[in-house]
């Protein structure tokens, strides 16, 4: 290892350890301490100015792939004759690994800062703050992991951490089952990621990534059992980014305070799972990464659906989220690796944005989240107003702001994938999203900051928060400008970042990289001097196919998006601010689709009525199964065994006993009977005794 | 010798410190109940103190299980000899004691426990004297099922814990504490028969050279029932594979089985947990459970390989109902400590599963699962207890609210129940993982259908949590106190080995692997009728 890449992992422990002992000190000395928010805060900047300096060397600096340090934490030793039982972790740091340093910190510190003002005099201030510091460090775990052990570690103290500050107000039961359920609910996805992670050690023997990618493409790992492999391990994703069907737990966690929010709920930890998929990816098969595109599809369209319906001003963003993170997903999956990276750390920022001016506005209005009771904000919150703008503007996709760049190569990606594999309904969703993101959005700014104050009173109370809430605004802004990842506004191939970020080799044996049976088809039509044929004798085609499809239609997919876009943002000023068209005679016209909407779909009913009463009633019935069947057996069997004793013990009154008693009684009659022949007289004897001889002569006489 | 204190040695001394203690808690006049604390206090303090030493003077890398070199500590003596008894010819016994790297993570867990339990037992109300006689007695009973390697000396030792252990429910134990205790008694009794039975079957097979006289004669040397060779091939138990070591194995499981417990022989389980006093509860779960599972890796795995490798699905199968059963059991549970005693079940379902794995990891997870869930479970029960003394009540829906009023105490409850909950960093994440890591190479399906408890865990567990612990308090709870010093003595050790387990659990599987290697060489080996390896 060289000097400088030796002295990067020192710095990445670094950045890992910094916020866990900002945690440690203020779990332990927190009442001691004097402005502990301040310590945390402090970390949090020197924990992003490394992250910065890591992140630059690695993307501009140093040519090698990865920077892998391995140590050995499990040894096991060995059977006689068998390969021993070894665990080893590390960090690597790769670009991916590096830029997602600097999200993590930089969105981290911001969010730091700005609860110094949003959670002021919060009763439990400190807890807050360790709390934070220790989802830092859980965060920046995975973000480092090399290896899968590592990463489901970190992954569930992520998740306990969520769970933690979700619970942070826990004295309102909503706030505590909400935490409950975002933990159960990940859980789940867990579960699945677990045992993705056993078949894969089960076969190759070790967690380490490097290890894990070149036993698979050694072929110790393929055919179902890979795709299972691959399909379970993003059931990890599904439950920390909650996609379908495991979304449900995100909009719940907006019970947990807006900062958190904004960094747990919508910037990092639920872009972990995003984060998971690219880190497997060239383990995924074709059948893998189809199922992924898929449910990225189905969660970004379900829930952009959701968010329109909705009035409380988290609850459109965590909905938005969902449907952001529906798309991150889908982009793994449709092949577009480096736009769904991209998306995950452009969405970081405007989304945290959307959630720390969100936050800004329920300070304002003094813990109103409700939409409806907002309004002509813009005049009180200017700052608020603009920052909120950009974000709206970024995660719409229109040209100049970083969603655009990033939201463009994801729906060129998915248009390609579509027109190539005939998966016609993936592009479909894509773009329709567009739509009703740029819709659900423009409702939202125009509900809180256009037209008329609908609670006067809210109202005249409602300023422009203070500078340490405001700043983080403003930073967060200007990072959804385009010109931070690309210096050409409308095309970002060309910019430093998808230049750092490019698609991993995959390491899956040919035949199974592209089993997309249609896919081959049309591709070998389209393009027939780019197949291939694999060892074992089947044809394969090459992705540059997929490049030049992506090439292709680059334009006609970038037209079509901001034609949507715009259609989005102009139909919510039709309805919302021009009022052309009355937005309660929609909801009339509409209302069957609109209470389905506004309910969510009903999946939390569905559960409820399903996964949940199904549990507890079979818990309840095995609770009586144990008390009454179980324990009955044992009760009862004592019972037999008390009944079987009393009998015995009247066999033995009435029957030994009374046999003793009539033998007694018995020779006691024989001997009353006998004592009549005691006379005491001799010439009784003699004549007894004289007949005696006679009886004993005349029995010997026969023999 | 090299490891003698006063010409006795060091597992003698960690064996009967406790009935010296008790000795002395005998002779101490009834009124001076401190006095009598402090000595089951010092008591159990110096055997911690010499696990302590043995631990550090443990060498690592040797072998043990059926290899009489490959045990350390070792104090072999001839203890009865009967020259020539009425059918049992000449009947010999010897105390056999030694440690290898299964027993010695169960010898600190017995040390450990026993002395978190006296500081538990601190505010016993009632006949000190007798308590605190039958506490260390039982003590006693508990370290030497752990180092006997005679299968006498073991049968007696485990006999020895039983009574104390019904008194300590049947006199000091809550309202329904006759019943319980009487119920854990009869229970255990009838395992114990079943293993008094195979034992004496054992004997008869087996004979040995007497290294003394030269003579050939039976034998309880556990260590010789475990070569092939050593059986009479006349005798009931003699071959691999026949009927009737079947049936001695199926007997010998059940045996254990109750101990641990499992499904279906559980139920005593909940009802010794509900009424017994606090620190009983603790030693209950915390170590005599671990016997039924030590049991099989020391009595029935060696002995009966080739049983172990047939039944070993079967006992897969148990292990998955005991988790998935004992969790749904906990979660419809009102009384806290009910529940912790249904997810001792649950959790002592990830032991078998481990071990009926029959590979390096699965084996070793469920050892390090014993110990762990020994320590977890302990501070479970502790915690109960603390709300207990002064709530007087357990049930989960009286509660609410207590993190506001009993910070120090949430904070540890908190890492308790994460522990138990699994969470990475703590100690039990390391142990399920490697169970379920050996499971899945052997039984997947069993694993993946297991799985389902960790989801289960987690639900039952932050449940009750809310329950107790978040929400609005009561206001009949307004003048509850935080954990006193006593009680912190008693938690925070716990807590410590849970975090230093969970990060670097190396400390614990270092002694044990090469031993638990050996096992499983051993098991394969001998049980598919090779020859046993030295």
């Amino acid at each position: 290892m060289s000097p400088i890449d030796s002295t990067l992992i020192h710095l990445a422990f670094a950045v890992l350890l910094l916020p866990l002992a900002g945690f440690t000190l203020l779990i332990f000395f927190g009442k001691r301490i004097p402005r502990q928010d301040l310590i945390e805060t402090g970390i949090l900047f020197v924990a992003l100015a490394i992250s910065i300096y890591i992140m630059v060397q690695k993307v501009f600096f140093i040519a090698e792939p990865r920077i892998d340090f391995t140590f050995r934490w499990l040894d096991l030793g060995a059977l006689i004759g068998h390969p021993g039982f070894t665990i080893d972790l590390g960090i690597a740091i790769d670009n991916i690994t590096a830029i997602m340093l600097v999200v993590v910190t930089l969105i981290s510190s911001l969010v730091h800062l700005f609860s110094l003002a949003y959670m002021e005099g919060d009763v439990r201030y400190s807890r807050y703050y360790a709390y934070l510091g220790f989802f830092s460090f859980s965060m920046l775990g995975i973000v480092l992991s090399n290896n899968f052990l590592m990463m489901y570690a970190f992954w569930e103290l992520v998740g306990i951490s969520s769970y933690l500050l979700i619970g942070h107000w826990y004295e309102k039961k909503s706030a505590s089952d909400a935490g409950k359920k975002a933990f159960i609910v990940n859980r789940i996805g867990d579960v699945g990621f677990f045992i993705g992670i056993m078949i894969v050690f089960t076969q190759l023997h070790t967690f380490l990534f490097s290890g894990v990618f070149a036993g698979i493409a050694e072929g110790h790992l393929s055919g179902p059992l890979l795709t299972a492999a691959g399909i379970l391990i993003f059931c990890g994703a599904v439950g920390k980014s909650a996609q379908f069907p495991l979304h449900v737990w995100l909009p719940d966690a907006m019970e947990g305070p807006t900062p958190v929010s904004a960094l747990i709920h919508a910037a990092t930890m639920v872009a972990a799972g995003v984060y998971l998929i690219a880190r497997v990816f060239p383990m995924l098969t074709a059948d893998a990464l189809t199922v992924i595109a898929y449910i990225g599809a189905i969660t970004a369209f379900i829930s952009a659906t959701i968010a329109i319906a909705q009035n409380d001003i988290k609850k459109v963003l965590a909905y938005s989220t969902v449907s952001q993170l529906g798309y991150m997903v889908m982009a793994l999956g449709v092949d577009a690796y480096s736009a769904g990276f991209f998306h995950l750390v452009t969405h970081a920022a405007f989304k945290a944005g959307l959630f720390l001016g969100s936050g800004s506005v329920i300070y304002a209005m003094h813990h109103e989240q409700d939409m409806r009771q907002m309004g002509g904000l813009r005049k009180k919150m200017p700052i608020t107003y603009w920052t909120f703008v950009v974000f709206s503007l970024s995660i719409s996709g229109i040209p100049l702001t970083s969603g655009f760049l990033s939201k463009d190569s994801i729906l060129g990606g998915s248009l390609a994938y579509g027109m190539l594999t005939g998966n016609y309904l993936i592009p479909i969703i894509g773009y329709s999203v567009v739509f009703l993101t740029a819709m659900y959005m423009f409702r939202l700014i125009i509900m809180t900051f256009h037209g008329e104050p609908r609670d006067v009173h809210k109202y005249e109370h409602a300023k422009e928060s203070p500078k340490v809430m405001t700043i983080p605004l403003i930073v967060l802004a200007s990072l959804s400008i385009f010109v931070f990842y690309s210096f050409n506004p409308l095309n970002p191939e060309k910019g430093w970042f998808l230049e750092s970020v490019t698609k991993p080799e995959s390491v899956v044996p040919g035949y199974q990289k592209y089993s997309w049976d249609f896919l081959q088809v049309k591709l070998v039509e389209k393009h027939p001097g780019e197949t291939g044929v694999t060892n074992s004798g089947e044809t394969f085609v090459t992705t540059n196919a997929y490049q030049m499809e992506l090439e292709r239609i680059h334009y006609t997919g970038l037209f079509l998006s901001l034609a949507l876009a715009l259609l989005g943002i102009f139909t919510a000023f039709l309805i919302y601010d021009w009022k052309k068209i009355d937005a309660e005679k929609l909801k009339q016209r509409v209302k069957p689709i609109h209470t389905f909407l506004y309910n969510k779909w009903y999946f939390d009913e569905l559960y409820g009525a399903t996964a949940v009463a199904g549990t507890l009633l079979l818990s309840k019935s095995f609770a009586w199964f144990d008390a009454h069947v179980i324990d009955g057996i044992v009760n009862g069997a004592a019972t037999l065994i008390r009944l079987w004793s009393r009998l015995s013990g009247s066999f033995d009154h009435y029957v030994v006993d009374g046999l003793v008693n009539f033998s007694a009684w018995f020779t006691g009659l024989l001997g009353r009977g006998l004592r009549k022949v005691q006379t005491g007289r001799v010439q009784t004897y003699i004549v007894f005794a004289l007949l005696g001889v006679i009886v004993i002569f005349y029995v010997f006489k026969q023999f | 010798m090299q490891y003698q204190f006063l010409g006795i040695g060091y597992l003698t001394w960690i064996t009967f410190l406790p009935v010296l203690g008790m000795a002395v808690v005998l002779l101490i006049p009834k009124a001076s109940t401190n006095a009598m604390k402090w000595t089951a206090l010092i008591a159990t303090v110096l055997q911690l103190v010499v696990a302590a030493v043995i631990w550090i003077n443990f060498k690592p890398g040797l072998t043990g299980i059926n290899d009489p070199n490959g045990f350390q500590f070792v104090e072999k003596y001839r203890w009865i000899d009967l020259p020539g008894v009425a059918w049992f010819g000449h009947v010999a016994v010897d105390y056999f004691l030694g440690i290898d790297g299964l027993s010695i993570p169960m010898v600190i867990l017995t040390a450990l426990i026993s002395f978190v339990g006296v500081v538990a037992s601190w505010n016993i109300n009632k006949a000190h004297k007798g308590y605190f006689a039958l506490y260390l007695l039982l003590d006693t009973g508990m370290m030497g099922v752990f180092v006997a390697l005679d299968m006498f000396l073991f049968y007696v030792f485990w006999e020895l814990m039983l009574l104390p252990m019904y008194f300590l429910i049947g006199i000091w134990g809550g309202p329904r504490r006759e019943y319980a205790a009487i119920k854990f008694f009869l229970y255990t009794l009838f395992g114990s028969v079943l293993i008094l039975l195979v034992m004496l079957a054992l004997y008869f097979s087996v004979v040995v050279k007497d290294p003394a006289t030269g003579q050939m004669m039976h034998s309880f040397d556990m260590l010789a029932m475990m070569n092939p060779q050593n059986f009479d091939p006349n005798s009931l138990l003699a071959g691999i594979g026949t009927y009737w070591r079947y049936v001695a194995f199926i007997a010998l499981f059940i045996g254990f089985a109750i101990k641990v417990p499992i499904f279906p022989f559980h139920t005593w389980l909940p009802d010794a947990h509900v009424e017994a006093p606090t620190a009983i509860s603790v030693i209950l779960a915390g170590v005599l459970l671990k016997m039924g599972t030590y049991g099989f890796l020391r009595v029935s795995f060696p002995i009966f390989p080739d049983a172990i490798l047939k039944f070993a699905y079967p006992l897969a199968i148990l292990g998955f109902i005991n988790i998935v059963y004992g969790a749904l059991c906990a979660m419809a549970q009102t009384d806290f400590k009910k529940l912790i005693a249904y997810s001792s079940i649950s959790h002592m379902g990830v032991v078998l599963l481990g071990i009926a794995a029959l590979n390096t990891q699965g084996v070793a997870g469920g050892v390090l699962q014993m110990f762990n869930h020994g320590v977890v479970t302990a501070m479970l029960f502790l915690i109960v207890g603390v709300i207990y003394d002064r709530a007087h009540t357990r049930g989960l829906n009286d509660f609410g609210g207590l993190a506001n009023q009993m910070p120090v105490y949430t904070g540890i409850m908190t890492i308790a129940f994460f522990a138990a909950i699994g969470l990475p960093g703590l100690s039990e994440f390391i142990s399920e993982l490697l169970s379920y890591l050996g499971a899945f190479q052997a039984f997947r399906w069993v694993a993946i259908f297991s799985s389902i408890g960790i989801v289960l865990t987690a639900g039952y567990m932050l449940w009750t949590l809310q329950r107790v612990f978040l929400g609005q308090l009561p206001d009949k709870w307004k003048e509850l106190s935080d954990v006193n010093g006593r009680e912190l003595v008693a938690l925070v050790p716990l807590m410590v080995v849970v975090i230093i387990l969970g990060v670097y659990p190396s400390i614990m599987l270092h002694p044990m692997s090469s031993t638990l290697n050996h096992l499983v060489d051993f098991v394969h080996k001998v049980g598919t009728g090779m020859t046993a390896v030295k």
